[in-house]
């Protein structure tokens, strides 16, 4: 699959879904609903004069991070349809907002994820092959095949295990911050969620926490306009998202979510507030979800072709790739070539993923608690007897 | 050794593990300058500042979750939640995230957290003041549910608590808080979790209860003694992790068994004693196992004595299985 789109880029007119923001009435320390850029559509540089600060080997590392993920994404449903992996979360349309914001990070700093950002933590240094273990339910990757795939945790970089609950994220990504306020650790957690998530009670449970005790996080609203098949308009009758950040008494920033540069550069104003003992920051990325809510959705029974056509013709890899184009620093030999990288590294670690043993039996009893409790241990002990001479159920398909 | 209620063992634990590990810190509403509706933190905040005492905002879900990212962070948490009856709003927190981060992350995450909480009838506190959600979380695989019943095993199994590297959801039964006076140790004081108490040895029946109603099955097996019926009790002190063990030994032995627990009827935890005990000693019983407890109502105001099982009612029982 090519990362380059098969429309020729429209001229935008940014407005959020149900028509243009009405003019920002609210005090501009808290953002508001002006949408931030940094590159037009067309990949020109908006920034003002002296040009776009981001070093060459920084933009061509952005364009990299997007296009692997979107790569991945092709590569990835290929195998769902191929029944190799049950389901698929994927990301297509959104790479500028998880790299933009990824890239704000430090190593040192912690990531609460959602189901999009996957790409946070392969940008964080998630090996492919691990991530596609995952997808596959291998023993040979830590989670010991006990969740759906996309359901990644990786330690390493400090990317907290996800699990499906809608917002519960939020909190832990507070509670992470407020440790490391009292153990006075300069680290940031960026805590992730989608607009659907904004809904959530633990969305209003963690802004307010994060309000009252300045904790160091940042948290990363991707708007990609749809909660599976609920548009943004019946999601909340709120004018943008950002404009929340307002009620919590910290600053809300509405960025559009396929402009890697806007994003890198908000999120990491965000990032370093926080570390500096600023607080907490409402980021809303402005983006939209291409493809279906999963590869167990279908978007056609519920949204028009026209409106996905229209955020098609503002592909964020595009937007990025017209600008290095525009400044010497790409062009079609050299995106083959990365593409070709990328696509290399994708096959190694579908190979190498898909090579790994299946978990051991042992594996559903361990872990539940650190030690096995009398009782695990006798279910243990039974299972593990009752299957030394019987072959194991056939699974439920995919 | 001094003697405290349960309210005071409880501050006496916080304080003691407080000062001997940094990384326990508290949370909960009301829990800091005032030192908790209960008390059980008085005095905390002043001893160790805001930063380790914390009032939070009024959001139950709020305090277990941020509690979860503290334990993920390396911090031990001592999560308050005010009421158990309250504690719904933090079901989510507690039953999807807590109990499922070890098995989930294949142990690369693990929430090492305690979360406090008063249960139970017998302060005149209608349906939201006096509820035993007990079952509900015994249901949760990754979660440990402590229930003590006297102030020295409050102390000791919330130190144990504390110190256990999974979450624990630690209940305090509020009829025993301030009416049971006993000696607790000074200083190091750790019961074991996952062991089962042999209140009072009898060879005729076996009561099991757990929390407020041990010190009924006390009471009931003072008055059937009177009347020749030896009642053996065991405190099941722990409900997850079950001490199978003790409580088989001592159903083998007198044959007879008797549950009591406070919340409704349908679905409580000691139906699942009940199952354990035809599952693995039916061939020992003499009688029926009966069970005592609330009713499958909501917790009423007025008739609050009626509702919860007394000695009266756990005596009937008793005579019921004796002469079964
Ligand atoms: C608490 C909860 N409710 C419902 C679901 C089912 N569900 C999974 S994703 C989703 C939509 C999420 O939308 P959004 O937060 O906008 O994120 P997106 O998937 O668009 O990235 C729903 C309803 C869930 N996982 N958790």
């Amino acid at each position: 699959m090519s990362g380059r789109p098969k429309h020729k880029s429209a001229p935008e007119t940014a407005a959020p879904r149900g028509g243009a923001p009405p003019p920002a009435t609210i005090p501009s320390t808290h953002g508001g609903d002006d949408l931030i850029r940094l590159l037009s559509p067309e990949g020109v540089w908006l920034g003002g004069s002296g040009g776009s600060p981001f070093p060459p080997s920084r933009l061509i590392e952005l364009f990299r991070g997007m296009l692997r993920i979107r790569l991945l994404d092709g590569r990835m449903l290929n195998l769902q349809r191929q029944g190799r992996i049950g389901f698929f979360g994927q990301s297509t349309g959104q790479e500028a907002a998880i790299v933009g914001s990824a890239a704000a990070l430090k190593p040192e700093d912690w990531v609460a994820p959602a189901l999009r950002e996957a790409g946070v933590a392969l940008w964080r240094g998630l090996p492919i092959e691990r991530l596609i273990a995952q997808c596959m339910g291998k023993g040979s990757e830590v989670s010991q095949g006990r969740q759906m795939p996309c359901h990644h945790s990786y330690r390493a970089a400090n990317f907290i295990s996800m699990s499906s609950v809608i917002a519960t994220q939020l909190l832990h990504g507070v509670g992470v911050a407020m440790a490391a306020q009292m153990k006075k650790d300069p680290i940031v957690c960026m805590a992730y969620l989608g607009d659907g998530a904004t809904s959530e009670p633990d969305f209003h449970s963690a802004l307010n926490l994060a309000g009252v005790r300045k904790a160091p996080v940042v948290f990363f609203c991707q708007n990609n306009q749809w909660a599976i098949s609920v548009p943004f308009a019946k999601q909340t009758a709120s004018r943008s998202i950002a404009v929340k950040a307002v009620a919590y008494g910290m600053p809300g920033v509405r960025v559009d979510g396929n402009d890697v540069l806007a994003v890198l550069a908000e999120a990491g104003k965000a990032v370093e507030r926080a570390r500096s003992g600023g607080g907490p920051t409402l980021i809303e990325a402005v983006t939209y979800r291409r493809l279906g809510h999963s590869s167990s959705d279908d978007p056609t029974r519920y949204r028009d072709a026209d409106e996905v056509k229209l955020w098609e013709a503002r592909d964020p890899i595009d937007r990025l790739r017209k600008h290095l184009l525009s400044l010497g620093l790409l062009n079609q030999s050299k995106e083959e070539a990365i593409e070709e990288e990328l696509q290399a590294q994708i096959s190694e670690g579908i190979r190498v993923g898909e090579a790994g043993k299946e978990p051991p039996l042992e594996s559903l009893f361990s872990d539940v608690f650190a030690e096995l409790t009398p009782q695990l241990r006798e279910q243990r002990d039974a299972t593990l007897a009752e299957f030394a001479h019987r072959e194991l159920p056939k699974g439920h398909g995919h | 050794m001094p003697v405290m209620t349960m309210v005071e063992a409880i501050n006496d634990a916080l304080r003691v593990e407080m000062r001997r590990d940094p990384r326990v810190v508290l949370l909960g509403e009301d829990v800091g300058v005032k030192g908790g509706v209960f008390g059980c933190s008085a005095g905390l905040w002043k001893e160790f500042g805001g930063d380790r005492v914390m009032d939070t905002p009024l959001s139950e879900s709020g305090i277990v979750g941020a509690a979860i990212g503290m334990a993920l962070y390396g911090l031990v948490p001592v999560a308050e939640i005010q009421f158990s009856d309250f504690i719904y709003p933090a079901f989510d927190q507690i039953v999807s995230e807590a109990a499922k981060m070890r098995y989930r992350s294949g142990g690369e995450y693990t929430v090492p957290m305690t979360i406090r909480t008063p249960i139970g009838g017998g302060i005149r506190g209608g349906h939201y003041h006096s509820q035993s959600p007990e079952a509900y979380f015994a249901h949760t695989p990754g979660l440990k549910v402590v229930v003590p019943s006297t102030p020295s095993d409050a102390k000791g199994l919330l130190l144990a608590s504390i110190r256990d590297p999974d979450p624990v959801l630690f209940m305090e039964p509020k009829l025993v808080y301030r009416t049971l006076k006993e000696e607790v140790p000074e200083g190091e004081h750790v019961v074991e979790i996952g062991k089962a108490r042999v209140v009072r040895s009898g060879k005729d029946v076996t009561l099991i209860a757990w929390g407020g109603m041990v010190g009924m099955c006390e009471k009931a097996a003072a008055k059937c003694a009177e009347e020749g019926i030896d009642c053996e009790i065991i405190d099941v002190r722990t409900i997850v992790p079950l001490d199978e063990a003790t409580i088989l030994e001592s159903v083998k032995k007198t044959g007879r068994a008797v549950i009591v627990y406070e919340a409704p009827k349908t679905g409580g935890f000691g139906g699942e004693i009940s199952a354990i005990l035809a599952e693995k000693a039916i061939e020992w019983l003499e009688a029926p196992i009966l069970r005592v407890t609330g009713f499958d109502t909501p917790f009423p105001y007025t008739l609050e004595s009626v509702y919860l099982p007394e000695p009266g009612r756990i005596r009937e029982a008793v005579l019921k299985v004796v002469r079964f």
